[in-house]
């Protein structure tokens, strides 16, 4: 039985939009995170999927506490991450780091790569001799693949490629226990997007790192995820191991994705079904009643509408959020 | 005749740095009802041929070679006589439909310009066309739309908007740079089935420029993969995604993980960085990333040359398997 | 991945080329402001040895040279005034002084201003409120009462003018880098940092003031010429530097007086003053472009 490293429950992130004039102005929630649980073993993969606009970011950054959660608890090794004061959690983050979308916005234009890489190590770490900070750096670099005699080099020298490699750096320095990828690779382009899947695999078996891994890309996901987790509009559609999930989804929304993702090969690409999706994603603000999804959803019915459905499992390591997904079948 | 026919494009940029060339000779041809993919990364050039053709280089950009457009050429032309064009016979889509569209303009005032402008039609005339065009391209109700602004819609919406404006004039070339990458995937579908329906409805010739071979796959005739300024392999869609000849083609293909496949293994990368355009290695641009490279492509640049009927390759190893 | 470890390990380090290092490199390459920067240190090179070097005290009176045209012979270049001062001294010396007043104020105005927008911008929230509330108000105070009445109460005296001055001018200076802080505070690396366990001071120190520096250099080129400008304005209105201690204000003020008479008086040190503002629009430019090469 491997042991549960970070358990979510509950968590909701709600952001006040203020609404209406100066005076009488009421505000409105925007319901980023509305309600997610689940829970990660040391050592695996967690995929997060789900479109713009589904919280997946705000989800990743909520348990880093990055972004204040409005309700629910982070538990991190059993222990309650969310009542936390901001120097507690500082000391916390040794444990916990993040890989960035853009990984050249994620790194200070003014500092070498060598200082921005040792970050963490010097915040954490402050007693540590500039030496030995210095050779962890260099060892970190050479490990991610970047030549360590570039330490003194600024971001902008280097290229594309490596704009991300310096962000795995500067999250594995402190070597932590769990990194958050938050869509590490929809900015690079296809020959290194493989580059950094494969180095953050090979981390992984190497120092047994685990990893919320964040992405719309369901072909990146399936590559890398143990388990799956399926996010629309703030809520849980679908948590599933990887296999049950690309083989048998049983959410309608689950189903749409998998279907709508463009296969490289003209065969297969042109002769799939693919399942649309109707009408336009509802506002955040102002999400349907019942089953979020249920506006979209071509199996909807009046339960749906009235009654919020709960993760139900379908089979081991499997649940779905969906009234109808016995009938669907 | 091809609609449009590129002859030996060069384009190069001024930059403070010194001159970057991001096209390096390149020769492509497009016909009628043929959709032709154009596949690469940052950097190899594919937005920036079409972009030359189009007369929306950067300031500091300038485009040698000829574009025979119906057998005219139009590179080098004002841009009186080239809106003629632009627009109206070729029209082009791009990646971002928030910028491509006026914010403060309703999109049926941006819609009804296009067609008075260009085909002399009354308002009234032209705003039917303009609904009809919304129509055809799954909006619904076309009519409430033509009285919203642009950020009224949704990102698939409005980039249903811009295939709609861009096919009013019934263009004979249609050009969509990275038409759907900013759209989330089941968009995506939509748009793409979309842009296949009207493919097979209007005869146009479509130029689909884009990163992922997914999309090419589902939508492309033919596919011209680019790297470093230049076409480096071409040939019909069945043919290079079963079997690739170039390797540059081939790792791509490895390097992606697919949704239809459990992945265990690793991916097979493509070692190293893309080109960096100020400083190209001598020979094969791809040299210093290729597996099969051996001294002749150091020395001399790979010209593409058919290898089947409707295939080229620019690569000195006529087959791949020996080496690896 | 870990094969290239040994090899590249022995390898000296390479020197990186900061944004910095590349602006300059970049602003050399401007002509314009090339040319003003050797222009300005010309004047300011003058300014500061001149009036050690120049043949003449800038408060001895000449009394059998009052008034007259520059005079190569008498050693007077640029004439002399109503009571027979040597006037190229008195520019120069009214050069320097304007400098002066210049330099202290906008580091007077750099240093709270750049802090009290940092933190404004960074802490946000009802702080900030309050902070640039504040900012407010004593930009509603009419400036020039507020300088009349310090030297009413004080008397006059130049250390009270840069004081005076540079109050006044790091109120801009707040909201320019309020402004940029939070933008800076929004983007990504500050994240970064965050999540890296940084704490907030040296966050603010590590990396919002360092990414401020660019938008601020370019401010301090405009800062620079409007404080001579109005310091000119002030010793103009006769609440500037007292005699024989003089300023370009001071000089041109007196030279506005005998414009029809003596219109040397007014000539030179108009010229001075105009040259120096030029150079440092120029200057400003370029540091603007160099900053910030895509934004031509």
């Amino acid at each position: 039985m491997s042991d549960v490293l970070l358990d979510v429950a509950d968590l909701k992130v709600h952001f006040p939009i203020p609404t209406g004039g100066l005076i009488g102005g009421r505000t409105r929630w925007l319901k980023a995170v509305d309600g997610v649980s689940f829970s990660v073993k040391r050592g695996e993969t967690l995929g997060i999927v789900g479109e713009s606009g589904c919280g997946k970011s705000t989800l990743g950054r909520a348990i880093l506490r990055l972004i204040a959660p409005s309700a629910g608890r982070v538990l991190w090794l059993g222990q309650d991450l969310s009542g936390l004061s901001q120097e507690e959690m500082r000391r916390h983050r040794r444990e916990m780091q993040i890989i960035f979308q853009d990984p050249l916005a994620s790194l200070d234009p003014r500092m070498t790569v060598g200082d921005i890489i040792a970050e963490p190590l010097t915040a954490l770490e402050p007693d540590l001799p500039k030496a030995e900070i210095k050779e962890r750096v260099r060892s970190m670099m050479s490990k991610v693949g970047l030549l360590p005699e570039m330490i003194n080099r600024y971001p902008h020298e280097f290229s594309g490629g490596q704009y991300q490699r310096i962000g795995v750096a500067r999250a594995m320095i402190v070597r932590p226990a769990l990194i958050v990828c938050d869509e590490p690779v929809s900015a690079l382009d296809v020959s290194i997007q493989a580059q950094i899947v494969n180095l953050l695999m090979d981390l992984q078996a190497e120092f047994g790192l685990t990893l919320l891994f964040i992405s719309h890309d369901l072909s990146v996901v399936r590559h890398i995820s143990h388990r799956i987790l399926v996010l629309y509009l703030g809520r849980v559609m679908e948590l599933a191991d990887r296999d049950s999930l690309y083989r048998e989804a049983r959410h309608p929304y689950t189903r749409a994705l998998i279907s709508a993702v463009p296969v490289p090969d003209p065969l297969i690409e042109r002769s799939k079904r693919i399942e649309f999706l109707s009408g336009d994603l509802p506002s955040p603000i102002d999400p349907p009643s019942g089953c979020v999804f249920r506006t979209r959803c071509p199996h909807a019915n009046d339960l749906c509408a009235a009654k919020v459905p709960d993760l139900e499992p379908v089979g081991t390591d499997h649940q779905v959020a969906c009234h109808r997904w016995r009938e669907i079948g | 005749m091809a609609v449009i026919d590129i002859r030996n494009l060069e384009v190069g940029f001024d930059t403070p740095e010194g001159k970057v060339q991001a096209v390096n000779g390149i020769n492509l041809s497009v016909d009628r009802g043929e959709c032709i993919g154009i596949v690469g990364e940052s950097g190899s050039g594919k937005s920036q041929t079409f972009m030359a053709a189009m007369g929306l280089l950067a300031r500091n950009g300038t485009a040698r070679g000829e574009i025979l457009f119906q057998g005219e050429q139009i590179l080098g032309l004002g841009s009186r006589a080239l809106n003629r064009i632009r627009g109206n016979a070729m029209s082009m889509i791009f990646q971002d439909p928030m910028t491509a569209l006026t914010p403060h303009l309703r999109i049926g005032d941006q819609l009804t310009e296009v067609l008075t402008t260009h085909k002399g039609l009354g308002k009234r005339a032209a705003a039917a066309r303009a609904v009809a065009m919304l129509e055809q391209v799954r909006i619904p109700e076309p009519a409430r739309r033509m009285r919203q602004y642009p950020h009224e819609l949704s990102g698939g919406m409005r980039q249903r908007v811009m295939i709609a404006m861009a096919l009013l004039c019934e263009p004979e070339l249609l050009i969509a740079d990275e038409p759907t990458t900013a759209l989330d995937v089941t968009v995506q579908a939509q748009v793409l089935s979309l842009m296949r329906d009207l493919k097979d409805r209007l005869n146009t010739a479509l130029v689909l420029i884009t990163h992922d071979l997914g999309v090419v796959a589902g939508l492309a005739d033919r596919v011209m993969v680019m790297y470093a300024g230049l076409v480096v392999e071409e040939g019909p869609v069945e043919t290079i995604f079963t079997d690739p000849r170039h390797p540059y083609t081939q790792g791509l293909l490895n390097s992606m993980p697919r949704i239809d496949r459990a992945g265990e293994e690793r991916l097979t990368a493509i070692p190293g960085q893309p080109p960096n355009l100020q400083r190209l290695p001598s020979g094969c641009a791809f040299r210093p990333r290729c597996a099969y490279a051996f001294e002749r492509c150091e020395q001399e640049r790979p010209e593409l040359e058919d290898i089947a009927p409707g295939r080229r390759k620019a690569c000195h190893r006529e087959r791949l398997e020996a080496v690896s | 991945m870990t094969n290239g470890t040994q090899a590249p390990d022995m390898a000296p380090p390479v020197r990186g080329r900061s944004l910095w290092q590349d602006a300059l490199r970049r602003l050399s390459h401007n002509r314009a402001a090339v040319a003003a920067v050797v222009v300005l240190a010309l004047v300011v090179l003058l300014a500061v040895v001149g009036p050690w070097i120049a043949p003449h005290a800038y408060d001895e009176l000449y009394f059998d040279h009052v008034a007259i045209g520059p005079d190569l012979d008498a050693g007077f270049l640029f004439g002399t005034d109503t009571v027979g001062r040597d006037l190229f001294v008195r520019t120069l010396m009214g050069a320097r002084i304007s400098i002066l007043v210049a330099l202290a104020a906008t580091s007077v105005s750099l240093l709270i201003g750049i802090l009290y927008g940092a933190i404004a911008g960074f802490v946000g929230g009802r702080v900030d409120n309050l902070m640039m509330r504040f900012v407010d108000i004593m930009y509603a105070l009419p400036f020039m009462f507020f300088v009349i009445i310090l030297m009413v109460v004080f008397g006059r005296n130049i250390v009270l003018m840069f004081l005076a001055l540079g109050a006044v001018e790091w109120l801009t200076m707040a909201r320019i880098v309020r402004g940029q802080t939070l933008t800076l505070k929004n983007r990504e690396f500050v994240e970064a940092a965050v999540a890296s366990g940084v704490t907030r001071p040296r966050i603010i120190l590590r990396h919002i003031i360092p990414n401020l520096l660019g938008p601020v250099a370019v401010y301090i080129t405009l800062t620079i010429p409007q404080v001579i400008l109005v310091e000119s304005f002030l010793s103009f209105l006769g609440l500037g530097v007292q005699e024989p201690l003089t300023s370009l204000g001071v000089l041109i003020s007196e030279g506005a007086d005998e414009m029809e008479t003596a219109p040397w008086m007014l000539i030179f040190p108009a010229t001075v003053l105009a040259t120096m503002l030029f150079c440092f629009n120029f200057i400003g430019d370029g540091v603007r472009d160099a900053l910030d090469p895509k934004d031509r």
